[in-house]
């Protein structure tokens, strides 16, 4: 009798906790989502000069950015999609020298700048670049064959450059923890390997690429320095268009409404992307994940594994060396092919001052500052989305509205978003003094999205029954989750920390107007450098960039070796 | 945990700083592309006893956004980035606080044309288009001495400008065609470059280190809409010691926009006193001297040194482009708008 | 009806089989019985088509399987840890195979119903398999892997996740249901109990090999080795000397036996094994022959008989089932049936992989 009372209370606590663990980040994105962009649509609202808000030409314009956003796009996921499933499936099945390597390389363009990533490209397939310049010579050509900047082709592959590593981390980890077990026996019940993609792996892995795609089309909706640097002006998305209303035009009705309408879109995209995903969640046995990894033993698999590793490489690894060598090559030798004579010179460079410039980013000092705001958003947005993840299974429906919510600021535009926190948090000027301090906040919100679209269908793939087991000995809550379940989410939870670092440390758009010159970052030592014409500025940049690089594989390496950090499962 | 309580240490110590009684520092609200010596603004802390705080708040349109909609509240004392493309929006906002700083009298001829006293110029520099002169050299072209002459075919696909929408240059050329051809056939002078293959980038960086062929990312088009000064920095920024520049200004009648930066005093600034001082120091010869270098335009100040690598490098347009700042900001939507609409299709 | 020729297969470098070779014949339930890792489910997945072996055929009827991929063999696999589809109710997961062979629907539902009342779980077509409890899974496996009427029915250890008393019950279910199907059935456990249960015939597996084959009662009344009677539990053993060849004697710390002749050659003087089939306890003291004095050392219940260990002679530990207790220190009377004596040679009679 007192067991089952004891149980009874136990359930009524947990649905309790639950409900206040799900305030903290309802709390959190009331303050710094909803109070910022309430501020600004109030002040779009009221004002009164623009005569220009609704007229017929604006509304083309409007109507045209929405249209291309969508096909630039819908294009990009697609291509995504077809490099990032093949690519999962290389990484949630396969084991091969380079493994490691492979997917720490595809996940740093996450963290580029889109500055960056231009003059990336630019060194491999720019008019000098070097595939052009061996292509040319190999062909005897006069002309440069591949001319990539200005094209819509350039956006789609920056696109594709950028998010590929979410399918490989998404979808590659649930591919991982799927048991190969289920698949064999489709296939000994005469399913064909074909049939039994189609029904056995590929459902099981539909909650994994809903969500890869959900994430890759909102982060491509949303798109804006690649529209701006890699595309040309012929391209416009909304976000585009906000940014061009808003500061060059000031017109904050029409920038609001363009907000709004952007907002709308990722809502609709987000909730029909709910509708799809029907499938339960797959409990998982953890003594069946290492079995899924082999080697590739037959030849149809090798050359798979080849040829997958072939264009990951042509396709990231590639600009990302061509990056690091321009670094260390002096301007006299690109268009040479013939000599190349490196130097650390452009790394010297960057740590002195020499025209005593007031803003002088002191390279470590902006690599030390960068780190610990990636650390510090890092752990604010998974300490949200384990709040949210946890306290959305006390109801379906609140777990259904805090899904939306937390995708909201993956649609907001970034542009109108700072505003907003302008508008919210300018009470005093000692308030903006201590701006940085937002600055992880402002990190983790745009972290929030991809962090819980990882850790949530983890958790919720814990079999419940573990929970009774414990609650009937008399286990407190808290202490059980953090004992039980915590352990077996831990590849997901190294993803989502991996993810929510990368946004940090290469975040630079949104999150400008809330930085200070005394606490530099290394993105906007970038940017400082590369603003100026010249060849050391030029050199100075990329060096930045490397650096900006390197932070980010030792962060990513670090991370991941969290993971065999010891915990009792 | 242990980030957890970072972060509480960072939030509760950011609490406890903004509720001690610290001096106020003088706030000064900049674009992200301004810069200073060290040693400049140390001079004038020292000598007023303050502290200088810069809020870099993005480029112009930004940083004038940012302080339109901070009106009731200002969060900054001086606001610092102005410019005549954007004058007459700034001062039909009425943000600014008229006065006329010391050392007014020695302002140089060029930017004396401007409206009241609420702003003050400080430097201005010049929009012009500059070329590869190896490329130049070795196909043996003469060089465009005229708007006209880009639309020669010889040119073609040699021009890269910038998107007016989204870049400060770029608009800043489009003005130099109005100023050229009027506001009723500039659009027929770019449908010419259209034709010619003039390709558009949309902000700077793109255009200069992508594009153009002069700079180290070795693009593929000789010319490019750039600063004066360009060509000067890039002999002083030369990994090697340089006897010219690679690069040089068009500076035909017209060619080059003329670009004034102003600055002002923001109506309900905390440190009005010292606001004041400190638009006086922006005239003054130690600070002017120092803005070439570290900003890449020339000093208002007549009196104030320019340097040897400008004089050797940097082409002065002898007719700059000038436009009216009140037709500017009546028209500038418009005009953008019709660009746009020519090149979007 | 299966003919498994000389397979072969490494594991991680190691070998895993090493010519391994039997035969099943229809309506045959043959138990691979070994110990867990040693490679029986492997040998299982290579049948399936799974896996390939490094070398050795596989034959269905005197066709070779070799060129012919899983999902054409048409052989019923039940896991070890069910390989339920998680995304499919129990009625799909057993419809699974029949769907996939584009059977008619009115077929399938029928088949479904069939095999759900076979195993006893008519009602629970519409139940999601993740609620499910061990012994409900066990068998929707189970009716899943004979629905689509396979040729052949293999099952690895089947009783591998259940707990003591509900594999004891499922066991009898089991041994019914086997009964009644007359396809070929491979069986593969590590338990002999299961193995003694089911098997028509049973191959013993160690070290890559099949060391031993035959009928349950033929392996455990002649375990060929002592690996073998070890793994089958038959530990009552003593070491001796042969005296004499013929009749075949051996001296041994309690005394000499004579015993039937083995077959091997063995020389006098040369260090033998001895297994002691039969062991009883006696009723009355008589002290004759084979009768010998032994202490009780140790006792366990074991539900309805009694385990004792007991130390005969002062030299000899063995171990006895009675069905009363006796408790340690107790003196009892033991005599040896000599006729149920084995003996075999020192070290290994296998070679190792």
């Amino acid at each position: 009798m007192a067991r089952i009372v004891h149980q009874l209370m136990a359930i009524r606590t947990k649905d309790r906790l639950n409900r206040l663990v799900l305030l903290i980040p309802v709390l959190f994105l009331l303050s710094f989502y909803f109070f910022p962009m309430i501020k600004i649509a109030y002040r779009s609202l009221m004002q009164t000069d623009s005569l220009f808000a609704l007229k017929g030409e604006n509304m083309r314009i409007a109507w045209r950015s929405i249209r291309f956003s969508f096909l630039q796009a819908f294009l990009s996921t697609v291509i995504t999609a077809c490099l990032g499933v093949p690519a999962a499936y290389l990484f949630g099945r396969f084991i091969f020298p380079g493994r490691k390597i492979m997917r720490l390389i595809s996940t740093l363009p996450f963290i580029l700048p889109t500055v960056v990533v231009a003059a990336a490209f630019n060194a491999l397939v720019g008019k000098n670049g070097w595939i052009n310049l061996f292509l040319m010579r190999f062909f005897d050509l006069s002309q440069a064959p591949i001319q990539l900047f200005g094209t819509l082709g350039a956006i789609l592959l920056a696109h594709v450059f950028y998010n590929t590593s979410i399918f490989i981390r998404v979808v590659g980890t649930a591919w991982e923890r799927l048991d190969t077990n289920t698949e064999d026996a489709a296939r000994v019940l005469s399913a064909s390997p074909w049939q039994t993609f189609k029904k056995v792996t590929f459902p099981l892995l539909l909650p994994s690429i809903l969500s890869a795609v959900l994430l890759v089309f909102l982060f491509d909706f949303t798109s804006f320095g690649v529209i701006l640097l890699m595309g040309g002006a012929q391209f416009a998305t909304i976000e585009v268009e906000i940014y061009i209303q808003t500061t060059q035009f000031l017109n904050l009705r029409l920038a609001g409404l363009l907000s709004l309408i952007q907002l709308f879109f990722s809502i609709i995209t987000s909730l029909i992307s709910k509708r799809l995903d029907n499938a339960p969640f797959v409990p998982i046995i953890p003594a069946s994940i290492e079995k899924a990894l082999r080697k590739p033993d037959t030849r149809r698999k090798k050359i798979f594994v080849f040829f997958i590793n072939g264009i990951l490489v042509i396709l990231i690894a590639m600009p990302l060396g061509a990056l690091i060598l321009r670094s260390v090559l002096t301007s006299e030798n690109i268009g040479s092919y013939g000599t190349l004579d490196f130097s650390l010179a452009n790394y010297q460079r960057i740590f002195v001052n020499e025209r005593d410039a007031l803003f002088f980013v002191p390279p470590f000092t902006a690599l030390r500052n960068s780190i610990l705001f990636a650390l510090a958003a890092m752990a604010i947005s998974i300490i949200m989305a384990i709040c949210v993840a946890v306290g959305s299974s006390w109801s379906s429906r609140a777990g259904k509205i805090m899904d939306v919510f937390v995708m909201l600021p993956l649609g907001t535009s970034a542009v109108t978003l700072g505003l907003g926190f302008l508008l919210a948090f300018s009470a005093s000027r000692a308030m903006v003094a201590y701006f940085p301090v937002l600055i992880p906040v402002a990190h983790s919100l745009i972290a929030l999205p991809i962090v819980v679209r990882i850790i949530q269908p983890a958790l919720q793939a814990i079999p419940s029954n573990q929970h009774d087991a414990a609650i009937t000995l008399g286990v407190p809550y808290a202490r059980l989750w953090w004992k039980l379940d915590l352990p077996m989410i831990k590849k997901p939870l190294i993803t989502a920390a991996i993810y929510a670092f990368a946004v940090s440390l290469g975040e630079f758009g949104a999150t400008t107007f809330l930085s200070r010159p005394e606490i530099p970052t290394l993105p906007v030592a970038i940017f400082r450098y590369i603003g100026l014409p010249g060849q050391e500025n030029y050199g100075k940049a990329m060096a930045m960039a490397v650096i900006l690089l390197l932070a980010c594989t030792a962060g990513f390496v670090a991370i991941e070796n969290l993971q065999d950090i010891p915990v009792r499962e | 945990m242990k980030f957890k309580h970072m972060i509480l240490f960072l939030f509760g110590a950011a609490v406890i700083f903004s509720c001690t009684a610290a001096p106020q520092p003088l706030v000064v609200m900049t674009h992200d592309s301004f810069a200073i010596s060290e040693s400049v603004i140390s001079a004038f802390e020292e000598e007023h006893g303050v502290e200088l705080t810069f809020l870099p708040s993005g480029d112009a349109g930004s940083t004038l956004n940012r302080a339109i909609l901070s009106k009731d509240a200002p969060v900054a004392d001086v606001l610092y980035g102005v410019d005549n493309t954007f004058l007459s929006r700034a001062l039909s906002e009425d943000l600014f606080l008229p006065y006329t700083p010391d050392g007014f009298e020695n302002l140089v001829a060029d930017v004396l044309n401007f409206p009241g006293n609420q702003l003050t110029p400080i430097d201005f520099g010049y929009v012009c288009i500059n070329y590869d002169k190896a490329y130049f050299e070795e196909q043996d072209l003469d060089v465009p001495q005229t708007f006209d002459d880009l639309l020669d075919p010889t040119y073609s696909g040699l021009l890269v400008v910038q998107n007016p929408a989204t870049s400060s240059p770029g608009l800043a050329f489009l003005l130099a065609t109005i100023t050229e051809y009027g506001p009723e056939g500039y659009l027929a002078f770019w449908e010419g470059l259209k034709e010619n293959g003039v390709v558009v980038a949309n902000d700077w960086e793109t255009a200069y280190y992508t594009n153009f062929s002069g700079s180290a990312g070795e693009g593929s088009q000789p010319m490019v809409v750039s600063y004066g000064t360009s060509p000067a920095a890039e002999v002083i920024f030369a990994e090697a010691e340089l006897e010219t520049s690679p690069t040089a200004s068009l500076v035909g009648a017209n060619m080059c926009f003329q670009q004034i930066e102003y600055a002002g005093i923001l109506k309900g600034a905390e440190q009005e006193a010292l606001a004041k001082k400190f638009m006086d120091y922006m005239l003054s010869e130690e600070f002017q001297n120092d803005i070439p270098m570290n900003m890449f335009v020339y000093p208002v100040n007549r009196l104030a040194e320019i340097p040897r690598e400008f004089i050797e490098f940097a082409q002065v347009p002898k007719k700059p482009a000038i436009l009216d700042t009140d037709l500017i900001a009546e028209n500038r939507e418009t005009w953008i708008a019709s660009w746009r609409e020519l090149f979007t299709n | 009806m299966l003919k498994v020729i000389d397979l072969e297969k490494e594991y991680e470098g190691k070998p895993l089989l090493c010519g391994v070779s039997f035969e099943v014949g229809a309506d045959e339930t043959v138990c691979l019985l070994g110990r867990s890792g040693g490679g029986k489910s492997t040998i299982l997945r290579i049948i399936a088509g799974l896996e390939e072996a490094e070398s050795g055929q596989i034959f269905w009827e005197h066709q070779n399987l070799a060129r012919i991929p899983a999902h054409h063999r048409s052989f019923g696999l039940m896991f070890q840890d069910y390989a339920l589809f998680p995304h499919l109710d129990v009625f799909e997961n057993i419809a699974f195979g029949l769907r996939i062979k584009k059977l008619d629907s009115q077929y399938i539902n029928e088949r479904v119903a069939e095999v759900l009342a076979l195993v006893g779980m008519d009602t629970f077509g519409q139940r999601s398999v993740h609620d499910l409890s061990g012994g409900e899974k066990q068998r929707v496996a189970f009716a899943r892997a004979i629905a689509p009427d396979p040729k052949m029915l293999m099952l690895d250890e089947p009783m591998g996740a259940l707990d003591r008393t509900l594999r004891d019950q499922l066991l009898k279910d089991l041994q019914s249901l086997l009964a009644v199907t007359d396809i070929p059935v491979i069986y593969v456990t590590h338990d002999q109990e299961e193995a003694f249960a089911v098997a028509d015939r049973i191959l013993i597996l160690n070290d890559g090999q099949i060391i031993q084959e035959g009928t349950p009662q033929d392996v455990y009344s002649h375990p060929k080795d002592l690996w073998v009677a070890s793994f089958l539990g038959l530990n009552n053993r003593l070491s001796g000397r042969i005296v004499e060849l013929d009749p075949f004697t051996v001296e041994t710390p309690i005394g000499s036996f004579e015993i039937d002749c083995p077959s091997g050659e063995y020389r006098i003087g040369s260090s033998v094994e001895l297994l002691f089939m039969d062991i009883q306890i006696c009723q009355t003291i008589k002290t004759q022959g084979n009768t010998f004095p032994a202490e009780v050392t140790g006792h366990r219940f074991q539900g309805y008989d009694h385990k004792i260990k007991i130390c005969i002679a002062g030299k000899f530990d063995a171990d006895l089932i009675t069905d009363h207790a006796l408790h340690p220190g107790e003196i009892i009377q033991v005599s040896i049936n000599t006729q149920s004596v084995l003996c075999f040679a020192k070290g290994k009679q296998h070679e190792n992989c």
